[in-house]
């Protein structure tokens, strides 16, 4: 036997950024590891390209890289480093997939760096369908039967031995495209035609659908002695067929016998053990359903037989864990990590009740109910309908004593603009003679309602679970809710009805329509017959043991177990889930802001909806509520907290309402109605820089330019103002997140249409016109404590305006502002922030006008020094909140600013912790953020950059010069060009003229050009080789779509001009792009920064580098 | 319109709920169980006599009830404390609902219960008596409730064990006691659940079972190859009969006692028990297996334990309780008996201790 080395380094990989399938829930993964190793003594070290997350902050590890992910960069780490061992299972698949990459590389070896937690092996067998299958196999584990297959004659012998239904999923194509499910010989015949021609290898897998089979998971712990535990047991509410992370979850399991729970517990023994991985482990079941929700199963009588299936295996931290996590209060990520460097379950204590141990499993004594967030709001093109490719960006959980509560506080959490379960969509026309196929009842995000649409209409639950295959018993729950409704309707509200309903989980606002009252003579009925929620704690063993964890969730019950906490105190509104346009940063903002609080004294209370989060980690405040982020639940706390000892009502907490994004800040107005007292900016301040229409006579007032436009609440309106301003115009709806239905109009035609369907004014939701500019966009986020405003940076944009902030690369510091224009920035923005009696953060977005065409960001401040300023700088927003950027800004320049802005709040000032007003100096850093999409998971979204928000996260490239930067940020946003290869260009005639430099750039580069017809004439003229494509798919082969599904090409440049015809032909490319995953540049400016640091060959030539070891080496000379 | 009900506990708290299964009312001994799954089984296993029993899991009734997750010929628990009745079980192999099936047994259920409230006065107070009515006012079942007999001063084995012996046979009783092929084994039924029948026979066994007032003769007489205690409900101190069996068979015949087969067998080396403030009831207790160090999440139903100061010598502690360190195993340095504190029949909770049988069984036929 060789004795391994004793760990004390680790190496900890991130997920990097934010994308659909792998969210903040490893950023709560990995902080929680690195605390947990370090308790341990063991030195760690991070490494993660994402900037937006709290694992990356100073001090969670021991050392932080904030670099990119790729094997170059990390065997440069390590052989900086030199850690014994490294923690693959906490950064998602992207992390698994590192490491495989990293010992295929050789890397592990050659630096002597054990994998801890999962052997390699083991990754391997998870990961490869052949080799999982073949184990299970041997473990006499029951798996669905399935055959490769290259012609539909392979397909019906494969038929003939597995049998009806079928899924076909054809290989190597994303999303299930081109797949389908077969029931008969014809369309077997016809769904494998369709696959193989959609499969650039002509290959489909023939697969036994296991329709409507229930779906279950297990979370399974196993430690190196071979202790093994299940912490939760997750029952879907959607059966087989939909992406778990797309699925409605309950915890625990609702539907199974103790004999079906304990068969499936143990066969997850058996896989883990068998699997040998040490740490956290995520199994994926089928288990048979009910004979109402799947007939099929059960003709002649039988059961099914295997009653189960095993489906899927992730031998790492995931989704699943954190949520499980949550749901039990059981800490898998921490407990993994210990186990990850040899302690036993037996070894590591119970964190939440402090007596108890790691090795038992959580007894749970209530339901949580998940549901995901969808960004189908963004994306009114994007095909609904859900399956085995997962959509939602983000997801909340509920926690209540039943299901009908939990599912409704999980419906309130997802803030769907007070979308309850009483919602119908008039899309469905449902009249009195309603028939089942006007609901959309196949699996997509709005099956729930549809279902409460049916179950209203009288529809039963055996129909409905025979359409759904949803067990009968959640649709019972339903069923519960909507008899419920019915007697709201119809009976007199009484005491006993009114605490039958709240116990359902009925909102003051659904009572309220049902009732026939408005939400606050609910509440005030509420008051009056005393009745109000208590809070329950979550303590992992259903109160056996006193619990040490301050984690609690609302109930309608008995006994209170959460007495307002003693001393100062403030109550800080996360943002709840994520979604575009609001991701991790915010969550990252109120995490500082609750630690920030406890440095000065005061007790911090999170209240929050994500179960993805660390904010919602029980030991990241005092106080954890886990309840939706609405004005009822939000009063209920607050009143909680400011109860007195005899259980009159008192003063209730201050809160904070600047670091929960839009979610919180919204909340301040009816915060400030009901008289709660707001920290921070006050209501009013908000509400000025909130309001259009206010924000312009502010801006007015002081003179500041902004761009021509006005707020308007008709169509005629409308028209008129973009006429007296003139076309292009930008148009939004006021109060907005992510650009969220922001549009570039360019003519009335457009503007009708706008304003008619997309926001539909005239619904007292007023709209905004401003003229459209298309100059350098800078942004700026500031403190201040109404004396003085401290501008921690200037960031600019490499996009011109017209791309959505949160989906531009973003520079810092401003390399192409001249000084002139930097001093008009910090003066309007101090101007600002002072005249609206800001206190904490301020967001301020500014266009600048005028200047040379394009600065280099390389060069500009070297060739320019003395520019003077020929521009002139417009105001286009402000918000008065932490912004997208805080965390960013707060990396590069090392201002911890949500800790600074927080004590502001809390009222000590700029001057007495020690920070002067203006700009912050530079130190020399460059910090490039570049976007990244989930584009290729989201089939029938346009790829192209406009307004409205597409991203879903972030990286960051950090060096002491902007090449470098530029090309680590584009390497972490897989944006980066390989060193030779071909593209694609069609370009709009509008932007020709000012392409020719890119071209001429990428024909230097060596880089083949495809072109289409007017642009391949535009680069001849240029005297440049160009190879012409039809444009029209139809046009013969190949043509733009061939050129790029046959790996032709390596990226793709492709803006958009007026005609409409173009934007649908471009759709087809950008779309190509996406499910090849190749870069696909819709501004210009992108493309010149990607192919420009190609040229420039510094992706060789950046340092990798702790992130405090930057802003220490000051300005290089 | 469903009835009102109270479930009153001894120490004056009143909770106010709706009426399910049987609208009676009835007294016992008030404990929680923690675990989320198998209330058919806990209602029906025996050790819950003379018990009402709160299910801290609140939703109780989802999959129904079905002829197979018995551990007995009939529901066992007093009274049943829930949040929430599912009105409509949902399984295939479901035959009706809890409600129907308590109310045919005329056992009285109450639900709407703030059953976490409960539990915590419960832990911190400890288990005491209690009632579920839903016919006197609570100022009346409080007073009723003091005159009523205590769990503690009940002999319940002699009320739950059977009056004849039988023999498991094809899944069911049987009158014919004629040995079957494989390793005999009898087992003492102080309030037996069917799954130790079921895994005795599974590991070939066959299987007789004998009174808790069978004497040491009278089981001596059944030839058994191997004797097992079985758990059952109550104090065992009261148990002197059954306790003089244990002692007279020690060194004659293999003996597993399982929880209160294991405290009789600790009493009959005269080590003592002592009642728990409120016990172990649920499934997922971690035992640590002193002599591998490993740990087993166990099912565990029990208010009384072994003090382990007092065995003796040559009786050791094979198994401890991880969360608070209270014996959970005895074996002895010579003799072939051991004693489970927890359930390896598991039914409900994890299957994980099922080995302890074959422990016993290779017990039987190596003689330590």
């Amino acid at each position: 036997m060789t004795t391994t080395p004793p760990v004390t380094k680790v190496l900890i990989i991130g997920s990097g950024p934010i994308i659909i399938g792998q969210a903040a829930e490893f950023d709560y993964a990995g902080s929680q590891a690195c605390r947990s190793l370090r308790e341990e003594g063991i030195t760690t070290v991070l490494v993660n390209s994402n900037p937006a997350t709290i694992m990356t902050d100073q001090g969670i590890a021991d050392v932080v890289y904030i670099e990119p992910l790729t094997v170059e960069v990390l065997e440069r780490i390590i052989a900086q480093e030199r850690p014994q061992g490294i923690l693959p299972t906490l950064g998602g698949q992207t992390g698994l997939n590192l490491a495989v990459d990293l010992a295929d590389a050789g890397v592990l070896d050659k630096y002597n760096v054990r994998l801890l937690g999962t052997p390699l092996e083991t990754i391997r067998k998870a990961e490869d369908r052949e080799l999982f299958r073949q184990l299970l196999l041997t473990l006499g584990e029951p798996v669905p039967a399935s055959q490769t297959v290259k012609t539909v004659a392979e397909a019906r012998e494969a038929a003939l031995r597995i049998g009806f239904p079928l899924v076909v999923r054809p290989s190597f194509t994303l999303g299930g495209t081109g797949g389908g499910v077969a029931r008969t010989w014809g369309q077997l015949d016809q769904v494998v035609h369709d696959g193989l021609a959609a499969s650039p290898i002509q290959q489909v897998l023939v697969e036994e659908y296991l329709e409507g089979w229930k779906e279950l998971e297990y979370e399974v712990m196993r430690d190196g002695a071979d202790n093994c535990i299940t912490i939760c047991v997750m029952e879907n509410f959607d059966p087989m067929g939909v992406h778990t992370g797309d699925s409605i979850v309950t915890a625990p399991s609702q539907t199974l016998t103790d004999k079906e729970y304990q068969m499936l517990r143990s066969a997850s023994l058996r896989i883990i053990r068998a699997l040998g991985v040490e740490g956290g482990c995520n199994i994926q079941f089928a288990l048979a359903p009910h004979p109402w929700a799947a007939p099929h199963l059960y003709k002649g009588g039988n059961l099914p037989s295997p009653s189960y299936y095993v489906i899927e295996v992730n031998p790492r931290v995931s989704r699943s864990s954190a949520l499980a996590s949550k749901a039990t209060g059981y800490p898998i990520a921490r407990v993994a990590a210990k186990i990850a460097i040899g302690k036993r379950l037996d070894q590591i204590a119970n964190a939440v009740t402090g007596k108890t141990l790691a090795a038992f499993e959580p007894a749970i004594d209530y339901v949580v109910t998940k549901i995901p967030r969808w960004p189908f709001d963004k994306f009114p093109t994007a095909d609904r309908r859900l399956g085995v490719q997962m959509k939602a960006t983000g997801e909340v959980m509920a926690i209540d004593r039943v299901f009908e509560a939990s599912l409704q506080k999980a419906v309130r959490s997802l803030e769907l603009g007070g979308r309850s379960l009483l919602w119908e969509d008039p899309k469905w026309n449902l009249g009195e003679e309603a028939s089942l196929d006007q609901l959309p009842l196949r699996a997509n995000d709005l099956r729930l309602w549809a279902l409460m649409a049916a179950l209203r209409r009288g529809f039963s639950i055996q129909e409905l679970s025979g359409r759904t295959g949803i067990d009968p018993w959640f649709l019972s729950g339903l069923q519960n809710i909507v008899d419920m409704e019915r007697r709201l309707l119809s009976e007199p509200l009484s005491p006993r009805l009114l605490r039958q309903a709240k116990r359902m989980g009925f909102s003051d606002e659904q009572v309220a329509t049902l009732a026939d009252r408005l939400p606050d003579q609910v509440r005030n009925l509420r008051k009056e017959w005393g009745l109000r929620p208590v809070y329950k704690t979550v303590d992992t063993c259903a109160a056996e043991f006193e619990a040490q964890t301050p984690y609690f969730y609302s109930a309608y019950e008995q006994e209170n177990e959460a007495p307002p906490l003693p001393g100062p105190k403030a109550v800080v509104i996360g943002s709840g889930p994520i979604r575009i346009g609001q991701g991790i940063e915010f969550d990252y903002c109120s995490v500082h802001a609750a630690w920030a609080l406890q440095e000065e004294g005061t007790a911090s209370i999170i209240v929050n909806s994500n179960p993805e989060t660390v904010s919602t980690d029980f030991d990241t405040s005092n106080r954890l509520y886990f309840e939706p982020l609405d004005d009822e639940s939000l009063l209920d706390i607050l009143e909680n907290e400011g109860m007195n000892a005899d259980g009159s009502p008192g003063q209730p907490p201050p809160s904070v309402v600047q670091f929960g994004g839009q979610t919180a800040i919204n909340l301040s107005q009816s915060l400030a109605r009901y008289g709660m007292p707001i920290m921070g900016s006050s209501a009013q301040a908000i509400d000025i820089a909130s309001d259009r229409h206010k924000f312009e006579d502010f801006l007015a007032r002081l003179g500041i330019p902004q761009p021509p436009g006005a707020t308007v609440t008709s169509v005629e309106e409308g028209l008129n103002v973009a006429q007296g301003i003139s076309y292009p115009v930008l148009v939004r709806p006021s109060y907005v997140l992510g650009g969220r239905a922001m549009e570039i109009v360019q003519n009335a035609t457009e503007l009708i249409h706008y304003l008619t369907s997309a926001v539909e004014v005239g619904h007292g939701k007023p709209v905004l016109i401003d003229k459209y500019m298309e100059g350098r966009e800078v942004e700026v986020d500031a403190i201040c404590d109404e004396e003085q405003v401290l501008i921690p940076g200037i960031m600019e944009h490499i996009e011109r305006a017209g791309v959505h902030s949160g989906d531009s690369m973003s520079i810092y510091p401003g390399l192409t502002l001249s000084e002139a224009e930097v001093k008009t920035l910090v003066e309007y923005a101090t101007r600002i922030s002072l005249g609206l009696g800001m206190k904490g953060l301020i967001n301020i977005q500014f266009i600048i006008m005028g200047g040379e065409k394009y600065r280099d960001p390389a060069t500009y401040r070297e060739s320019h020094p003395q520019q003077a300023g020929d521009s002139t700088v417009y105001v286009i927003e402000a918000n008065p909140r932490a912004s997208r950027t805080v965390p960013f800004l707060s990396k590069v320049t090392g201002v911890p600013m949500v800790r600074i802005a927080t004590k502001v709040v809390l009222g000590r000032s700029l001057k007495e912790q020690g920070y002067a007003g203006g700009l912050w100096p530079y130190n020399g850093v460059v910090g490039v953020k570049a976007p990244v999409f989930s584009m290729s998971k989201l089939a029938g979204v346009d790829t192209y950059l406009g307004p409205e928000m597409k991203s879903t996260g972030e990286v960051m490239g950090v060096d002491d010069s902007f090449r470098p930067a530029v090309a680590k940020a584009l390497l972490a946003s897989n944006l980066s060009l390989p060193k030779r290869g071909a593209v694609l260009v069609s370009i709009a005639d509008k932007d020709k003229p000012e392409s020719m430099l890119l071209m001429r750039a990428f024909a230097q580069a060596g880089y083949r050009l495809y072109a289409t017809e007017g642009t391949a004439a535009m680069i001849q003229a240029l005297g440049l080789e160009v190879t012409m494509t039809p444009r029209r798919l139809d046009e013969g082969h190949p043509n733009m779509v061939d050129v790029i599904n046959d790996g032709l090409v390596q990226a793709v440049v492709n803006t958009v001009g007026q005609a409409t015809a173009t934007l649908r032909d471009g759709f087809e490319i950008r779309r190509a792009a996406a499910e090849r995953r190749i870069p696909c540049f819709t501004s210009l400016d992108t493309a010149r920064a990607a192919v420009e640091s190609l040229l420039h060959g510094d992706g060789g030539a950046y340092q990798v580098l702790p992130s405090d070891a930057y802003l220490r080496m000051g300005r290089r000379t | 319109m469903p009835t009102d009900a109270y479930l009153v506990l001894e120490d004056g708290s009143v909770y106010q709920g709706e009426s399910f299964g049987a609208t009676a009312t009835a007294y016992g001994e008030v404990v929680f169980n923690t675990s989320m799954t198998g209330y058919q089984e806990i209602l029906t296993d025996p050790s819950y006599a003379g018990q009402i029993v709160v299910a801290t899991y609140p939703l109780i009734g989802n999959y129904g009830v079905n002829a197979t997750d018995v551990e007995s010929r009939r529901v066992q628990a007093a009274g049943y404390v829930v949040r929430q009745v599912a009105a409509y079980p949902s399984h295939v192999a479901s035959t009706g609902a809890i409600h129907d099936y308590l109310a045919a047994q005329g056992v009285p259920g109450i639900s709407q219960i703030d059953t976490r409230a409960v539990t915590r006065r419960l832990r911190s107070q400890g288990a005491m008596m209690g009632c579920i009515t839903t016919e006197m006012t609570p100022q009346e079942a409080l007073a009723r409730l003091a005159q009523a007999p205590r769990y503690v001063d009940l002999d319940h084995v002699s009320l739950v064990s059977t009056k004849e012996k039988y023999s498991w046979k094809n899944g069911a009783e049987s009158r014919d006691i004629s040995k079957n092929s494989g390793i005999m084994v009898a087992v003492t039924d102080c309030g037996l659940k069917l799954s130790i029948l079921r895994n005795l026979r599974r590991r070939g066994c066959s299987v007789t079972v004998v009174p808790a007032t069978a004497t040491t003769e009278e089981v001596l007489a059944l030839k058994p190859q191997g004797v097992v205690f079985s758990p059952g409900p109550g104090d065992p101190a009261m148990l002197s009969y059954a306790i003089r069996t244990v002692e007279g068979l020690i060194g004659k015949a293999p003996i597993m006692g399982i929880c209160l087969g294991h405290q009789l067998l600790a009493r009959a080396f005269g080590a003592s028990t002592y009642k728990l403030k409120f016990g172990h009831h649920g499934g997922n207790h971690p035992v640590q297996d002193l002599a591998t160090g490993k740990v087993y999440i166990t099912a565990q139903n029990h208010g009384f334990a072994v003090d382990a100061a007092t065995l003796p010598q040559g009786l050791e502690v094979s198994h401890l309780n991880l969360n608070d360190g209270t014996v959970e195993g005895i074996r002895h340095q010579r003799l072939p008996v051991m004693g489970i504190q927890f359930h390896s029949e598991a039914a409900p909770g994890p299957l994980d201790n099922e080995y302890l049988f074959d422990r016993f069984l290779s017990m039987i036929k190596e003689g330590v």
